[in-house]
C-alpha cells in the first residue's frame, strides 16, 4: 500500500501555497457565513431561527464537502481538481449577490413560516459554494501528504490554517467589515479572494495542469522527487 | 435562586439603577430562545428585566397599587403619536415589552383593532402572567420578527393609523429594524392620515445614521425629547408635509382629561417637538447592505 502511493509532493513553496489558499478558503467560509445573517434579516428576521438555518446549512455543507472532497480525492489526484474547487465556489457565490433578492422573495410568498422559510433560502444560497470550499480541507491533506507516517501532523497543519482562517474571517466581518463596507462589496471580495487562490496555486502547479490526467507525469522537480524517495521507504 | 437575587442587587446597586439600600425581590423567572426574562418586585413596582447579568435596565414596570399609572417617561411620550391622530382605528405595535401601550390603548380605544408583535414568546408570557397583558376578539399578539410581520402585511395590503416602533433587543433596535428597506415597507402600511412613532435613543453614536434614515424615507419627521429621559420619539408621516406645531394644541386640549389618569400631561408635549435637525446630516443611510448598527451604537 505504502509503495503505491503516489505522492504528490510540492516543494516547500507550493506547500506553503496551499496552506495560504486553505487560509483564505477558511476565511472566506466564515465571512459568508456571518454575512449570511443580514442577507435574510430583511425577509425573515433575526430570530434564533435564521442562525440554526444559516449554521445547519453551512454545517451541511461542510460536511458534505468533506466527504465528497475526500472521495475526489482518491482518484488521480491533482492540482487541476483543487484548482476548480476555488474558482468553482467564487462562481457559485455570485448568485448570492445577483440573486438572493428575488429567491427570498418567492421563498418568502411560498413558505409562511421563517424557520423553514430560512432553511430553504440557506440551502438554495449557500449549499454549493460552500460544499465546493468543503473539499479544500480533505483534498489539500492529499496535495501536501508525502507520507503516510506525516498524515496526522499535515492534516493538523491544515485543520490549523483553515481554522485559523475562520476565526479571522469571523472577526473581521463581524468587528470591522460590515463597518466599512456594503454586505455584497465584502462578498464581491470574498470571491476575488477565491480566484486569486485559485490563479496562485494553477500559476504555481503549472507544469501538473496541462497533462490529460490530473497528476504528475512529468519529470518530477529534484526536491519532490526526493521526498517522494524517502515515502516510498518510511 | 437567593444568589440571583443577590447577584441582582448587587448589580443594580452597582450600576446605580436604584438606590442602594434596595432588597429587589425576583419573583419569577422565564426562560427564553433569546434571553431570560427576570420579573422583579421592588418598592411597590414590578419590573420585567432582560439581561440580568450585564445589569441592563428595565424593560417595562407596573405600579402595583396604581397599575394604571405609567412609569416610564418613554411611554407617556409615545402618546404624542395621538396629536396626529386622536382616533386610531387599526393600531401595530412592534415590541411588546410588559404590554404596557397595548393596554393603555385598549382602554382609551375600545373599538381600535391591535396587533402587536414580539419575536420571543416568554416576553408574552410574563407579560400575561405578570402584567396583566391581555389579548382580546380585536387585539392579537404575534409572536414573530418585526421585519417578517410588516413585510408580510405590506403584501397583504393592510393598513394601520397609528404604527408604534418599540422592538429592542439586548442593547439596541435590530439592525435589520434601523434600515432605508424597513422604513419604506413601515410607510407602505401607514394610511394617509396616520403616524408612525417610533421609540430610539438621544444618546447613541446611531443618533445621526438613525435620523438621516428616517429623513430619507419619510422627510420632515418631529422629534421630540423630554429633559428627564433619554428617549427620542420619532413622529413621522406618510404625507410630505408635517402638521403645523401650533395645530397640534387642539387635539392636546381634547386629549388632556382621558390621559392625565395615566400621568401622561400631553398639554406640555406640543412645545417640544422639532423637525429641526440636529444631528449630522452628512451621516451615512442605513440600508439593509449597509447597517453596523450594533458596531456603532
Amino acid at each position: 500500500m505504502q509503495n503505491e502511493y503516489q505522492s504528490l509532493s510540492p516543494t516547500a513553496a507550493k506547500r506553503w501555497i496551499i496552506l495560504l489558499a486553505a487560509f483564505v478558503n477558511g476565511f472566506v467560509i466564515m465571512s459568508i457565513e456571518l454575512l449570511g445573517g443580514r442577507v435574510m434579516a430583511p425577509y425573515f428576521g433575526s430570530s434564533v431561527y435564521v442562525w440554526g438555518s444559516i449554521i445547519t446549512v453551512f454545517m451541511l455543507s461542510l460536511s458534505f464537502g468533506y466527504l465528497w472532497g475526500g472521495r475526489l480525492s482518491l482518484n488521480n489526484p491533482g492540482p487541476r481538481t483543487f484548482v476548480l474547487f476555488f474558482f468553482g465556489s467564487a462562481v457559485l457565490c455570485l448568485p448570492i449577490i445577483f440573486f438572493a433578492d428575488p429567491l427570498m422573495t418567492e421563498v418568502f410568498l411560498v413558505i409562511e413560516d421563517p424557520r423553514y422559510g430560512s432553511l430553504l433560502s440557506a440551502i438554495l444560497l449557500y449549499f454549493l459554494p460552500i460544499c465546493l470550499m468543503g473539499m479544500v480541507s480533505p483534498y489539500s491533506v492529499r496535495m501536501l501528504v508525502a507520507r503516510q507516517s506525516h498524515s496526522g501532523g499535515i492534516a493538523g497543519e491544515l485543520y490549523f490554517v483553515s481554522t485559523l482562517g475562520s476565526a479571522l474571517g469571523t472577526l473581521g466581518t463581524s468587528f470591522y467589515f460590515v463597518v466599512w463596507f456594503e454586505i455584497n462589496q465584502i462578498i464581491w471580495v470574498c470571491i476575488l479572494a477565491q480566484l486569486l487562490s485559485g490563479t496562485v496555486v494553477a500559476i504555481a502547479f503549472r507544469e501538473q495542469l496541462g497533462s490529460g490526467k490530473d497528476k504528475d507525469t512529468t519529470a518530477p522537480a529534484p526536491a519532490s522527487a526526493a521526498v517522494d524517495a524517502r515515502g516510498g521507504h518510511s | 435562586m437567593r444568589f440571583a437575587t443577590w447577584l441582582i442587587s448587587l448589580l443594580l446597586v452597582t450600576t446605580g439603577t436604584q438606590q442602594a439600600s434596595a432588597q429587589r425581590n425576583v419573583v419569577h423567572e422565564e426562560r427564553s430562545q433569546y434571553r431570560d426574562v427576570v420579573v422583579t418586585e421592588f418598592n411597590g413596582q414590578r419590573c420585567m428585566l432582560f439581561n440580568v447579568v450585564r445589569g441592563d435596565m428595565n424593560q417595562t414596570c407596573m405600579d402595583l397599587s396604581d397599575p394604571e399609572r405609567l412609569i416610564f417617561t418613554y411611554t407617556k411620550m409615545s402618546f404624542a403619536g395621538l396629536l396626529f391622530n386622536p382616533q386610531p382605528e387599526r393600531i401595530l405595535i412592534a415590541g411588546l415589552g410588559g404590554g404596557t401601550i397595548p393596554m393603555t390603548l385598549r382602554e382609551l380605544y375600545p373599538d381600535a383593532e391591535m396587533d402587536v408583535v414580539e419575536i420571543d414568546p416568554a416576553v408574552v408570557t410574563v407579560a400575561k402572567d405578570w402584567f396583566n397583558y391581555q389579548e382580546d376578539d380585536k387585539h392579537e399578539v404575534h409572536v414573530v420578527d418585526a421585519r417578517v410581520f410588516i413585510k408580510r402585511a405590506g403584501l397583504r395590503g393592510v393598513k394601520y393609523d397609528f404604527i408604534m416602533l418599540d422592538a429592542f433587543s439586548g442593547e439596541y433596535i435590530p439592525e435589520h429594524l434601523l434600515s432605508r428597506e424597513f422604513l419604506q415597507e413601515v410607510k407602505t402600511l401607514l394610511t394617509d392620515d396616520g403616524i408612525l412613532v417610533a421609540n430610539t435613543f438621544s444618546s447613541s453614536r446611531l443618533y445621526d445614521h438613525e435620523s438621516v434614515t428616517y429623513r430619507d424615507v419619510f422627510g420632515p419627521f418631529y422629534n421630540f425629547k423630554l429633559p428627564d429621559s433619554g428617549n427620542r420619539i420619532i413622529l413621522a408621516t406618510p404625507g410630505d408635509t408635517l402638521p403645523h406645531v401650533g395645530d397640534l394644541r387642539a387635539p392636546a386640549r381634547d386629549l388632556y382629561d382621558r390621559l392625565e389618569p395615566y400621568g401622561i400631561n400631553i398639554l406640555e408635549f406640543p412645545p417640544r417637538l422639532s423637525d429641526e435637525p440636529d444631528w449630522d446630516t452628512e451621516a451615512r443611510v442605513l440600508t439593509d447592505q449597509y447597517s453596523p448598527a450594533n458596531l456603532l451604537n
